[in-house]
């Protein structure tokens, strides 16, 4: 509980950091790690927050709208049947998707109830940067998360997340693609289905 | 347990090991002649290789009934029976009857550093974790240590094959399978005389087993039960995690979120 409560007042130190470098700074390794020290701290704050499944679910709803690229994300997980959808089509499905996430990983992120979520690094890949985290569960050794953070969108936003080298959009492809198989390649099934997963 | 019989019998076992080995070598050299090999390019775009997939996906089916009916509600009524302290001791327990095996292969490997701290870890476990039930190396600062046979086998040089789901084990690779047979037939601990009891290494890993399965019996659930090809995103995850366990770049996961036509979405 110590370990925790030292967590997060160094958590606050860095969100008063953060307010000094704005969200829509410059990218750099400052402002990519001051956004996933943002984001881990909200994490941490929901997880932390002893509400309800649902209620909480809605907390990372809204964290994954203000700090990931959600138009990039949406994108790239319709995969190559994202050039035969229509515009009303991948509106649709990018609002479906983001609820879908947020459900999902929300569900994973509730194991992480008693642990927490540490920024230990950051650098630049190409055009983008790594930063990297140590997820602590109780009574787990101590596991990597790692967010890529880009600014693409116009502001820094993370686009990809991994797990232990498991990476979200890949896996979210590969999932996203076998539900538009199940339903015979129907896009607007497949928006509907995913209303109901996670 | 003290030290002295361990050190005899790690040296043993590197012994009969060698006979293992070259066993194993050849399993991989049928495995890689007489099988499918992925051509050049698909393997540096990070494709899935994945010739076996029909039968992959009937023993995907039988692992799945497996858990559905048998694991699942085991592992269920073991983690709910179970006080999670008692879990996690049998888990360290496991993981420590694993550690002369780690060393010997951190050894083929050439890694006499990370050998080191596999044996360190076995003998404070042992001693002073009372019989490997608690982790005293790990308040000591000893890192955690986890290889195997198909990760000496990578440090070898072998790639890592077409994928597999083995029964009853789940993903592999033709490596990693290969990994898994010689692991099994060279358990340092199996070749210990005084064992209290025969394959004590088997039921412990069973029981570790069980515990991982209750303990993070959501996010099993989620891939196994809720995924729209649990086969798909099995072998997907697998082969991700294997790769970066192994230091390996992983072509697939390379996305550059500027290619992307993000056009209306």
């Amino acid at each position: 509980m110590m370990q925790r409560r030292t967590f997060l007042t160094t958590l606050a130190a860095a969100g008063a950091t953060a307010i000094a470098t704005p969200l829509w700074a410059a990218l750099n390794e400052a402002s990519a790690s001051a956004l996933i020290n943002k984001l881990v701290g909200d994490i941490n704050k929901a997880i932390d927050s002893g509400k309800g499944k649902s209620a909480m679910f809605r907390d990372f709803e809204k964290i994954f709208a203000r700090y990931s690229d959600t138009k990039s994300i949406a994108a790239y997980t319709m995969g190559v049947d994202a050039r035969r959808a229509t515009p009303a089509q991948r509106k649709a499905y990018s609002k479906a998707f983001q609820s879908y996430i947020s459900r999902k990983y929300g569900s994973r992120f509730r194991e992480f109830i008693g642990g927490r979520l540490e920024v230990t690094g950051v650098k630049k890949v190409k055009r983008w940067y790594e930063v990297s985290c140590v997820a602590y569960l109780r009574g787990e050794s101590p596991f990597e998360v790692t967010f890529l953070v880009s600014d693409r969108s116009g502001k820094p936003l993370f686009f990809n997340m991994y797990i232990e080298g498991v990476n979200l959009l890949l896996t979210e492809r590969t999932e996203i693609g076998a539900i538009i198989d199940r339903n015979g390649g129907d896009i607007d099934k497949m928006i509907a289905e995913l209303k109901n997963l996670g | 347990m003290t030290a002295a019989p361990e050190q005899i019998s790690t040296t043993d076992v590197v012994f009969s090991t060698k006979t293992a080995v070259r066993a194993g070598a050849v399993a991989l050299l049928c495995l890689t002649s007489a099988c499918a090999t992925q051509n050049p390019e698909a393997r540096a775009a990070g494709e899935i290789f994945d010739p076996y997939e029909n039968t992959n996906r009937g023993i995907h089916k039988f692992n799945v009934a497996v858990d559905r009916y048998a694991f699942r509600p085991a592992s269920k009524g073991y983690v709910a029976i179970v006080p999670p302290d008692m879990v996690t001791a049998f888990s360290n327990f496991a993981e420590n009857l694993s550690m002369p095996g780690n060393a010997v292969n951190y050894l083929l490997q050439g890694d006499l550093k990370m050998a080191g701290t596999a044996t360190a870890r076995f003998m404070i476990n042992t001693v002073l974790g009372v019989g490997g039930f608690g982790d005293a190396a790990s308040d000591f600062g000893v890192a955690e240590t986890r290889t195997d046979f198909g990760e000496t086998l990578h440090a070898w040089g072998a790639g890592e094959g077409a994928y597999v789901e083995l029964p009853l084990l789940g993903p592999s690779t033709s490596r990693d399978a290969v990994g898994t047979l010689v692991d099994f037939f060279t358990n340092p601990i199996g070749a210990l005389e005084n064992n209290p009891v025969e394959n004590i290494d088997i039921y412990a890993e069973v029981v570790d087993r069980l515990g991982q399965r209750g303990t993070y019996s959501d996010t099993v659930d989620s891939i196994l039960y809720d995924s729209a090809d649990s086969y798909a995103q099995g072998r997907l995850i697998y082969l991700q995690n294997r790769r970066f366990e192994l230091g390996q770049e992983d072509a697939t996961s390379e996305v550059d979120p500027f290619e992307l036509d993000t056009g209306g979405f």
